[in-house]
């Protein structure tokens, strides 16, 4: 699944009225298959490109093509069946539901997409990140690193066209860090999915071939500034 | 995963405040059922499937109470009526039918009420095509008794059991020395015949002290059918005649040193008294008609069975019962109002979770209908469990009702105007779901996401 952004621009409204500006991407590719590792300064708008990219956020002005569709023009609902079905996305804080189990967050990644809940799957997965004596227990009885990792696997099961990874190895031990790249890479590679991958973990943007400085083409410019 | 199962686990995840909201739901259809059901039973009971007569004759008095006690038995009889004018009444034309009925003691183990009658009150219809069934054999010797399933069931009696009357009722401290036999069971009817002991008229008039004394008599008959009084020559001359004629005797002497086990004299008509008369009538008519005629004498009334029963459950209970409705339907609106406020009040911190969702790509009415699932978990939930507590008590409280009011409760019982409960309560979860369930649709997932 090929990744475009043209003339992307997005603001925050201030608490003084004025707006904030994040985000100001003339343009940014991301070819089908390729993996990308986007390395920036804490604030400097990596999460809300991500949504955007995601369709969570859209922008105030710009494209976002993926496969040629642009999702900024989709309506909410046609951009939600999207994200259900072709997108992955590991968030920085896990984002588990307290309520469910490991395996059931997992399952939960299917339901929204309109898939029957592959059951056998999702086990498989947990298993490859390790969890499989963990497939009941809740969030709250998980450390951190078990949190993330199921997080990868939820990310992973509706075998996405584009994968979006916010610091997935952030909260993780070193081991698991490895393992989790891994997992990504080789599920990426496997299945011909793009990888867009947050990190400022240099060891890890280390390990692939395409490493993107955010800064380097975000220019977000104030209102009348130049 | 569906999104019943999604609601259930967000339900479950807040067991304490779900569980409790749920159960004040239950509370209130509970009460609501209990309500519905006991109503159900006393209208089945009074209504006029439970008789199959047209007019039940006794004396003047209240028409209910000629009721409650002839049909109920949960009544003292008003008075007495005199042989003669069962046998006026059984001439009638307009009759077809004429069972007298003599009550006013109780069994001495269980204080169920015992019924003199004729054998012929067996072979007619207790209600419309519904017939006794007994096990036993025919009910015709002067101390035959047959009795209800209940009172079989609760004293462990059978055919063949001896049972001994307590006079008076059961504050009556006086015991019959004469026995009667169970010679039938009466199969369970679900009426008040059930708990009622049946004995033959004429073993019941051999009791002693059920024939009044014959001065008493000849006093009590002539007055009721309007005839002057007799000077003491005249009564002393009548009396002497009965007791020729019938070996009567007096029994002004009471009970002592009377020899209570040899009954050997034949009781006097004049001295032989009915509670009231069942009347089964030719036509509705003559039904009506006898009973206007009745009216206009001073002695004794016809009254409709069904008439004072329907007047009670329009006047009295069923305003009542619509009360207690109100109440309770009041009790399940503000269990409403808390499963309201449990859900609204849970947004704040749900709208991390809902965003979750959202980004994993449910959709905002994807997000909107697992809220109001929530919703209609706790309502039918707590519905259903109030559904079973309410039959459950019910159950439990029939035995109870059944000894103190003397209505006969099924334990089983079922009312349809129950079903009507759970598109209520459907409806009403429906209303608490769309404020929560709006908030969910309207949150926004990226500002929810990083907060």
């Amino acid at each position: 699944m090929s990744l475009e952004l043209r003339n992307v621009t997005k603001t925050y409204r201030e608490p003084g009225g004025g707006r904030l500006p994040v985000l100001n991407i003339a343009n940014f590719t991301l070819a089908a298959g390729e993996q990308v590792v986007l390395v920036g300064s804490s604030g400097g708008g990596k999460t809300t490109l991500l949504n955007i990219i995601a369709g969570i956020t859209t922008p105030d002005e710009g494209q976002v093509r993926i496969d040629g569709t642009d999702l900024s023009q989709l309506p909410e609902a046609a951009r939600d069946r999207f994200r259900a079905e072709r997108l992955g996305y590991v968030f920085q804080t896990f984002n588990l539901l307290p309520a469910f189990t490991a395996l059931e967050n997992v399952l939960l990644g299917m339901s929204f997409s309109g898939k029957r809940p592959d059951r056998a799957r999702a086990i498989q997965l947990l298993d490859q990140v390790g969890l499989k004596h963990r497939l009941y227990h809740k969030p709250s009885q998980m450390s951190v690193g078990e949190q993330q990792r199921t997080s990868v696997a939820r990310a992973l099961v509706n075998t996405p066209r584009l994968l979006l990874a916010d610091e997935p190895t952030a909260n993780v031990d070193a081991a698991n860090q490895q393992n989790i790249l891994d997992l990504l890479r080789s599920s990426c590679k496997e299945h011909n999915v793009s990888l867009l991958l947050v990190t400022h973990a240099s060891e890890v943007a280390g390990q692939f071939n395409r490493v993107e400085k955010l800064a380097d083409f975000n220019k977000p410019v104030r209102d009348g500034g130049a | 995963m569906n999104l019943a199962t999604i609601a259930w686990k967000n339900v479950r995840q807040r067991g304490l405040a779900s569980s409790l909201t749920a159960i004040s739901v239950a509370l209130g259809v509970m009460l609501m059922v209990m309500v519905l059901v006991i109503y159900g039973i006393l209208q089945n009971t009074f209504n006029q499937r439970s008789i199959n007569y047209d007019l039940i004759v006794g004396p003047k008095g209240s028409p209910l109470q000629l009721v409650l006690s002839t049909v109920y038995h949960i009544s003292p009889p008003i008075e007495n009526l005199p042989y003669r004018f069962y046998e006026d009444m059984k001439k009638d034309p307009r009759v077809t039918v004429a069972i007298p009925i003599a009550m006013g003691d109780v069994t001495d183990k269980g204080n169920f009420p015992i019924v003199g009658t004729l054998p012929e009150f067996f072979k007619i219809e207790y209600a419309p095509k519904r017939e006794f069934r007994v096990k036993g054999t025919e009910f015709h010797q002067p101390f035959d008794a047959y009795i209800g399933s209940r009172v079989a069931m609760e004293n462990k009696w059978d055919v063949g059991t001896k049972l001994k009357l307590r006079h008076g009722g059961a504050a009556g401290d006086h015991v019959h020395d004469e026995e009667f036999t169970v010679v039938g069971l009466l199969q369970a009817t679900g009426t008040p015949h059930d708990k009622t002991v049946y004995v033959n008229l004429e073993g019941f008039y051999q009791i002693q002290g059920h024939d009044k004394p014959l001065n008493e008599a000849i006093k009590r008959e002539r007055e009721f059918f309007g005839e002057p009084p007799l000077n003491d020559d005249e009564m002393a001359a009548e009396i002497k005649k009965i007791q020729a004629k019938f070996g009567a005797h007096d029994h002004a002497h009471g009970h002592e040193g009377h020899d209570h086990a040899h009954h050997d004299h034949q009781t006097a008509p004049i001295q032989k008294e009915v509670t009231s008369i069942l009347l089964q009538c030719k036509t509705p008519i003559a039904a009506r008609l006898l009973e206007s005629e009745l009216k206009k004498g001073n002695k004794a009334q016809g009254v409709n069975p069904i008439l004072p029963m329907q007047a009670l459950m329009t006047t009295i209970v069923g305003p009542i019962q619509q009360m207690l409705l109100v109440m309770t339907a009041m009790i399940v609106l503000v269990s409403g109002i808390g499963i309201f406020v449990s859900i609204y009040n849970s947004m704040t911190a749900r709208r991390r979770e809902i965003a979750i969702m959202r980004a994993l790509g449910a959709q905002r009415s994807t997000v909107f209908a697992i809220i109001l699932a929530e919703s209609i978990i706790l309502c039918i939930g707590g519905g259903l469990l109030g559904l079973l507590l309410g039959h459950g008590m019910v159950f439990v409280a029939a035995p109870i009702v059944e000894v103190q009011a003397g209505v006969i409760v099924n334990p089983l019982a079922f009312e349809t105007a129950e079903l009507v409960l759970f598109p209520v309560l459907l409806l009403m979860a429906v209303l608490i779901g769309i404020l929560p369930g709006m908030t969910a649709y309207q949150t926004d997932v990226a500002e929810s996401l990083s907060s």
